[in-house]
């Protein structure tokens, strides 16, 4: 290192935090870009969505680790988070082990469900984590959750992920209400990507800011522009402490950016500035800002990516070298007794 | 790999779990003593002992506090366990229900009314996408140790939105353990087997069988109740009378019909078989293909809708049956028409003493 982890740094932030959060993007776009990689690697030439080593949808998360970074920077793995059918930043920033969820994205036995859930079906009873592929449907078990801390009077909280097109969806409203009432220690975070699926926000949402509907539920709303991973980390860090300390929900809404298609093989033809996306990029311009500040050097910079990147492989080695399920095991796992 | 975690308690999630259930410290199906309870009584008494004996379990759900449930399942429980156990909801069946299952993922076991099955459309997708699914979907590493519990059924001019049985709907999607209560016996012990499964249960009882005061009822929604805790085990038909002739496979209040007209044609020499199933999920083929294969005919009573549910499913169980194959197959059920309102209308698509008894005669050409 170049730089003293002493150094007086330009954010509130310390210089050990600041490379956090950078090692936590770095690592989850590194998990990306191979998926990326072994998703379409035996797809072509004729595309079929089924074929391959990672078959099915794969919605991936590129653009959206600093919500992802900010926010899990608060939270130890006895706190819980629920996503959405894109979770593999919040898994990876809440520290899901990444062999079991590569292994479970291809399919494996070793993985997190044995094979059985797939990548919008991760459930992780070591770090409370677990996401739905139904929209706005994972706020409504993150209350039970946070019910349960609550009840044990322990300090820990729920998180509860989900997209702005999810804001329109009853389950989210229902969920608000209820946490604001029973002063549930949740965190609702509204990650907008400005597009469901091929909608843009506009043609689907009355107001501009979705944080703006947390008064009606009484809560505080805030909306975090500019997708800046200092920025949703100070604002999570204000609504962590709040449901901490048992003053109930707080309302995000992180204005973040989609980088890719909605899954993997859409060509985003309805998508304007799909051109300039790339100049968007929150990595490369927060990596750059850290370098600026005097946080790191390029080279440590390289380092980072070059150590999240042999993590990366590892656990893709891993998963491809583990076992498949048995099909004569596919009826198991239903119920527990009797299975 | 990552070791398992483990908690402030000092077990992992799945053993704090495993010691909250400890259901072998209940009998199974006791002699039924003498002391009488109507049903509704048996659900009470069996949730509020498991209340007293768990702090992990609790209940939730609409009116189920000062009013004590619409349906008398929750009387008394505030009084005993105040508002921090027994909780008034919003009505927001989605964010309730979710609720549970968050709860019940931490190692609760929470019992959560839906207070009219009929209402199951608006908090269908955390049912079936997220309760039945969540332990399959992990691997079986998360447990959803849940009761939702729901009152079905017509009969007292509720309408087509208020009166619906809809247990072959649960039945189908698989993930779901789902137990159908006849009399009060039975409520009490699938109530005690319910709370200490680890598995999500579908607790459906027909308002109909709860012996309530401002209902019509039969006189077996009141019967003996033993005092301690026992359980009926999930999963096992009860022969509610024995018979050579004719077997019904029936469930819920169908079942107290059905004993009504087996009695009134013993008279006649006819030996009506009654097969309670207790429970959909899991379905007792064996008690179904024993029974059909002892009698040769077998009559499904059901009062959920006749095409694409339980009474089909029964007689391919019949046919998948080297035992059974052979034997004389009809139903007695709610033809494929929403619950009418009148009182005339409705009684003639209900299972009606009527009904089964001209299924009866017809089966043995009596």
């Amino acid at each position: 290192m170049t730089v003293q982890d002493t150094a007086v740094s330009a954010s509130s932030l310390t210089v050990q935090e600041r490379r956090e959060l950078l090692r936590t993007m770095h690592l989850i776009r590194s998990f990306e870009e191979a998926i990326l990689r072994d998703y379409h690697a035996d797809k072509a030439p004729a595309w079929d969505i089924g074929a391959g080593l990672i078959p099915g949808e794969m919605h991936l998360s590129a653009g959206q680790e600093p919500v992802a970074a900010g926010i899990c920077a608060h939270l130890t793995r006895d706190d819980a988070v629920t996503a959405t059918h894109r979770p593999h930043h919040m898994a990876i920033a809440h520290g899901m082990d990444l062999d079991r969820l590569a292994a479970e994205i291809f399919g494996r036995e070793t993985g997190l469900g044995k094979g059985r859930g797939g990548h919008m079906h991760l459930f992780d009873p070591d770090t409370h984590f677990s996401c739905s592929g139904i929209i706005a449907e994972g706020y409504p078990p993150a209350l039970g959750q946070a019910f349960a801390f609550q009840r044990r009077q322990t300090d820990r909280i729920a998180v509860a992920v989900t997209g702005e097109g999810a804001a329109n969806q009853g389950a989210f409203h229902e969920s608000l209400n209820l946490a604001a009432l029973w002063k549930l220690p949740v965190v609702f975070v509204v990650e907008d990507n400005d597009w469901g699926i091929s909608v843009p926000r506009a043609a689907s949402t009355a107001i501009a800011s979705n944080a703006d509907r947390a008064a009606a539920y009484g809560m505080p709303g805030i909306r975090v522009e500019g997708n800046d991973v200092e920025a949703i980390h100070a604002a999570a860090a204000e609504a962590v402490a709040r449901a901490r300390s048992g003053d109930g929900p707080t309302l995000l809404e992180i204005h973040t950016l989609r980088l890719w298609g909605h899954f993997e093989g859409d060509a985003q033809g309805y998508r304007p500035e799909l051109s300039t996306v790339n100049e968007h990029d929150p990595i490369p311009a927060y990596q750059a800002r850290l370098v600026a500040d005097g946080v790191l050097s390029d080279e440590d910079a390289a380092a980072l990516k070059e150590e999240a990147v042999a993590r990366v492989d590892a656990a893709i080695g891993f998963a491809k070298n583990s076992p498949t399920p048995q099909p004569e095991e596919a009826l198991r796992y239903v119920f527990v007794e009797g299975a | 790999m990552t070791a398992t975690a483990v908690n402030p308690s000092g077990q992992t999630p799945a053993e704090e779990q495993r010691a909250a259930a400890a259901p072998s410290s209940f009998p199974v199906e006791p002699d039924p003593g003498t002391r009488r309870l109507n049903t509704a009584k048996a659900i009470q008494e069996a949730i509020g002992s498991q209340m007293e004996q768990n702090p992990e379990v609790f209940v939730m759900g609409e009116d189920v506090g000062a009013y004590g449930g619409i349906f008398s399942s929750t009387t008394g429980l505030l009084d005993r366990f105040g508002a921090q156990r027994v909780i008034d909801t919003p009505i927001s069946e989605t964010a309730f229900i979710g609720m549970g299952i968050g709860a019940a993922v931490e190692g609760m076991r929470p019992v959560v009314e839906l207070m009219f099955v009929d209402f199951f459309g608006v908090c269908m997708d955390q049912i079936y996408n997220h309760m039945a699914k969540i332990h399959y979907e992990s691997g079986g590493n998360v447990r959803v140790p849940m009761v939702l519990m729901t009152a079905t059924g017509g009969g007292y001019s509720d309408g087509a939105q208020h009166s619906q049985s809809l247990w072959g709907t649960f039945a189908h999607l698989p993930g779901m353990k789902v137990v159908v209560p006849s009399n009060p016996y039975d409520a009490k012990g699938l109530m005690t087997a319910a709370i200490a499964s680890d598995d999500p249960v579908v607790y459906m009882f027909h308002k109909g069988v709860m012996g309530l005061p401002w209902m019509a009822k039969n006189k077996r929604s009141i019967g003996a109740v033993p005092e301690e805790d026992y359980l009926v085990p999930i999963g096992k038909a009860r022969v509610a009378r024995a018979g050579t002739d004719v077997t019904i496979v029936t469930l819920s209040l169908s079942v107290h019909h059905s004993l009504d007209v087996a009695e009134q044609l013993a008279g006649e020499g006819i030996s009506v078989e009654v097969l309670d199933l207790r429970s959909v999920v899991p379905l007792d083929r064996e008690a179904i293909v024993a029974s059909a294969a002892k009698t040769g005919r077998v009559i499904v009573v059901d009062e959920d809708y006749q095409s694409f549910g339980l009474s089909g499913e029964i007689a391919a169980t019949l046919l998948e049956s080297p035992d059974a194959r052979g034997a004389a197959f009809s139903r007695v059920c709610v033809p494929d028409v929403p619950i009418p309102y009148a009182r005339e209308l409705e009684y003639a698509v209900l299972p009606t003493h009527a009904r089964i008894e001209a299924a009866v005669r017809a089966a043995v050409g009596a």
